[in-house]
């Protein structure tokens, strides 16, 4: 076959068309699957049980976080303070065990009521006020950062400790119903790892099958033609941050359950790989639009890539590279073609 | 010899002859009106003067100095200056007044020595008192009148020492008292021997700034008058040349009963009010010109801007403070910007037909997609939307489909009226058509309909009664049977709107 046929020019413009087709539908599950493949080469003790439920239970407050950037990134906001939020309510469940001996039930309740309240209040600051999502989030970040370290003194809350303020010991611990949550297994799986799963899984069935789910969709795909249509876009919006806070919330419970202490400014690093986790998720079955389903890849990719890379002995401040690398690659894929 | 002499101008676009073998001048000291419909190609010609636009042939002469611009510097070198319609585009909104009055010594200059505000702020004061014109030097651009900014574009443009400027329909966003202030200025530059080129559709303001007007219609200059000596009945003739017959439209047979009225609707960008009804089964059209106030107003009405007045649906008191309680009241509304507000463009055809009646989908909460997939095939089927898929994202398809859409969305929608915004829009001769069988069909079956539009043909076509809207406010109604063209342009242009005599003599000779 040395000679071309005419015919065969439209033939090879098709393949074209379809193998970039291909790589922005499933370009990034490849690239988890090169990253899996090379990790499980290079290292032999990678693909182990135990390792890959260590990558799950590290991602599963990531993915968290994540979903609750997603909702705000649905409606076409965005929420800067959710690393904060995660940090208040490590440090308020902390506080709440070991300065008040409160109940398990007490101690849940709180920070999620206090997510919430975040919520409502960047959804007031961008929703009402119009200040723009960014930099209004941004000074809620700040805000909220402020109010933990000044509520803590700074210290990092942990069974005993001496009391800030010199009044002898503290008289609570971290009780072990509460650290189930981060620590504990149910059929030899992390318990972390099966919230996650569950609370994916759940979110999904909501965001497509259910009105509400549309609804949100609608509201960021386009606001003007939403509220034409009936839609009342500024109450979906508003939801929206205040899902947002409950997840940072939630997050923040599991982090100090894992953790068996209220760290102060603990959630800070997850405010960017939540974001990431959620920007990769855009490209995931070239969805193009933030999706939960793709924001669980996206922190699993995150997950895989710190753990290959530390079993690897690169250090920790040079992983950031490689995130942001992914990161530029993922939303090339969803970004690429879209100025058509 | 004249200031600006215009000589057999032809432009196309593609196979469109927007201009064709225009001659026009413009002599020092004089105002010369443009009039014509849309579309009669006064825009183009303004933006091949102006150097937006290149001539396809023909010469322009500036005192008898042959002229070719490619781009608006070029004509501004030459002296020709526009006052854009939109302001805004011409000025920059966070500086204050003195720097956009002085934006040439900011650009043009060609040493990178410090800016003397001193000198600057006493430059602006002089070009600002060449137009009589005081605005405080340093209030921001962004928070000056209409009128001040309008001010400022005049100023400028004087101060480029223009010889000749051209003012796109300049007092439509002025109040009477700022259009007076304005004619100072005009009467003032005419004495400074600047040519001026005013397009307008005000018949009483061309008689009175304006010596002479030519008409356009078609790309062609069918006519040249002398202001004062001609009827503007005469104008309206000529500008809408042969009427059109109106054998198309079938009087059809309404109820009587009234299913939707507003009284006294403030509509808050036109500061006007407006008191309309609907009957069961009837179209009520809307004709106006080009920002005469129509979307403002439907809008007004849909609860999109935030409106005082009173709306009652099947004789029914509402409080419409939302689209959300117009949509609960049973109004639907199909807006003039389809793509920016009437569909979502990037979801599929199925999710833009089930949204506003998306409840009936998912009565438990959780969407009946099968349903919501069905019921999109057969709409797709009923109204003849063109698309691969009711999965394809909206789009990819073309704009009479995407219009089809914007209505068809509302069907699902247990709505009584139906209030559309120019639908014609962008449309190709065949989706139009579907578009009024799909109206005609809807009044057949008792809803109301409110039809805005600037395409007053369409109205002749389709609707049962019309009102004619002029600077926010309706100065006439007719019946279909009683309309002409002429008389709509009439009223639509501030025309004697009152006086009925007048009309019934146009009606007489206007009908073919």
């Amino acid at each position: 076959m040395k000679q071309l046929n005419i015919s065969d020019y439209p033939q090879q413009a098709d393949l074209k068309e379809r193998i970039v087709n291909f790589f922005m539908k499933f370009g990034t599950l490849l690239a988890l699957g090169l990253i899996i493949v090379f990790f499980s080469l290079t290292n032999e003790q990678f693909l182990t049980y135990g390792n890959i439920t260590d990558i799950l239970r590290s991602i599963s407050i990531v993915t968290l976080v994540a979903i609750g950037v997603t909702f705000s990134m649905i409606v076409g906001g965005f929420d800067l303070s959710v690393g904060s939020t995660v940090s208040l309510a490590t440090v308020a469940s902390g506080a709440l065990l070991v300065w008040h001996s409160q109940e398990l039930l007490v101690v849940l309740i709180v920070p999620l009521v206090l997510g919430a309240l975040i919520g409502l209040i960047n959804a007031f600051i961008v929703v009402k006020i119009r200040i723009p999502d960014l930099i209004g989030t941004l000074a809620v970040m700040y805000i909220i950062n402020g109010v933990h370290l000044t509520y803590t003194k700074g210290y990092s809350i942990y069974g005993n400790m001496p009391m800030p303020d010199g009044s002898g010991t503290a008289p609570g611990i971290f009780i072990p119903a509460f650290q189930f949550i981060g620590q504990g297994r149910l059929f030899n799986i992390p318990f972390p790892v099966i919230l996650m799963v569950v609370i994916v899984a759940l979110v999904h069935l909501f965001l497509n099958y259910t009105r509400a789910g549309r609804l949100f969709y609608m509201t960021g795909g386009n606001k003007e033609a939403a509220r034409l249509s009936g839609v009342p876009v500024n109450r979906y919006r508003t939801y929206a941050y205040v899902i947002s806070g409950v997840f940072a919330a939630l997050a923040g419970i599991v982090l100090a359950a894992r953790i068996g202490t209220g760290q102060v400014s603990a959630g800070d690093p997850l405010l960017m790989d939540g974001v990431a986790a959620a920007l990769i998720g855009y490209s995931v079955f070239g969805a193009g639009k933030p999706n939960v389903i793709g924001t669980f890849v996206g922190a699993i990719i995150i997950g895989i890539l710190l753990n290959g890379l530390t079993m690897m002995n690169v250090p920790y401040y040079a992983q950031d590279i490689i995130k942001g690398g992914i990161l530029v690659g993922a939303l090339a894929l969803t970004y690429f073609r879209k100025k058509e | 010899m004249s200031l600006l002499q215009v000589q057999q101008l032809t432009k196309s676009f593609g196979p469109v002859d927007v201009l064709k073998q225009v001659d026009f001048s413009v002599e020092p000291g004089e105002v010369h009106a443009l009039l014509g419909v849309n579309g009669a190609g006064k825009s183009t010609l303004v933006k091949i003067l102006s150097g937006d636009y290149e001539k396809d042939s023909g010469i322009i002469q500036i005192n008898g100095e042959e002229v070719h611009f490619t781009s608006p510097s070029e004509a501004q070198a030459k002296g020709i200056a526009i006052v854009v319609q939109e302001v805004d585009t011409g000025l920059i909104p966070n500086l204050p007044v003195v720097e956009n009055l002085t934006l040439d010594l900011t650009v043009g200059g060609k040493n990178s020595r410090p800016i003397s505000w001193k000198k600057r702020r006493r430059i602006a004061k002089e070009r600002l008192a060449k137009v009589n014109t005081h605005i405080p030097l340093n209030q921001l651009t962004e928070d000056c009148t209409l009128s001040q900014k309008q001010m400022i574009l005049l100023a400028r443009a004087v101060a480029s020492e223009a010889k000749i400027i051209i003012f796109d329909e300049p007092t439509a966003p002025l109040s009477d008292h700022e259009t007076k202030q304005l004619f100072q200025v005009i009467e003032e530059l005419k004495t400074q021997g600047i040519g001026m080129i005013y397009i307008s559709h005000r018949m009483q303001e061309i008689s009175q700034i304006a010596e002479r007007m030519t008409v356009m219609r078609d790309g062609k200059a069918v006519a040249v008058y002398e202001t004062g000596k001609v009827s503007s009945e005469e104008v309206i003739q000529t500008m809408l040349g042969k009427q059109l017959h109106k054998a198309d439209y079938h009087h059809r047979k309404i109820s009587g009963e009234t299913i939707f009225e507003i009284d006294h609707l403030s509509v808050p960008e036109t500061g006007k009010q407006v008191s309309l009804t609907v009957g069961a089964g009837e179209i009520v059209g809307v004709a106006g010109l080009v920002g005469a106030g129509k979307s403002e107003t439907a809008n007004a009405i849909f609860g999109v801007t935030n409106a005082k007045g009173k709306w009652f649906v099947n004789g029914h008191s509402v409080s419409i403070k939302s689209p959300s309680h117009a949509v609960n009241a049973g109004l639907s509304f199909i807006p003039e910007e389809r793509r920016k507000s009437g569909v979502m463009i990037e979801s599929s055809v199925q999710e833009n037909l089930s949204l506003p009646a998306l409840k009936s989908f998912s009565p438990a909460g959780w969407i009946n997609r099968r349903k919501e997939h069905q019921s999109a095939l057969q709409q797709i089927e009923e109204l003849g939307i063109v698309t691969s898929s009711p999965k394809a994202l909206l789009k990819h398809l073309s704009g009479g489909n995407q219009q089809k859409v914007s209505i068809g969305k509302w069907l699902n929608h247990d709505s009584n009226v139906f209030i559309f915004d120019e639908p014609t829009k962008g449309i190709d001769i065949g989706a139009k058509n579907d578009v009024f069988r799909l109206i005609t069909h809807l009044a057949d079956q008792g809803k109301g309909i409110l039809y805005f539009t600037s395409e007053f043909d369409e109205l002749l076509q389709i609707a049962d009664r019309i009102l004619v809207m002029a600077d926010g406010e309706i100065t006439d109604e007719m019946q279909n049977q009683e309309a002409t063209e002429a008389r709509l342009m009439t009223a639509a242009t501030g025309g004697n709107a009152v006086e009925t005599a007048e009309y019934k003599r146009l009606s007489a000779t206007g009908r073919p």
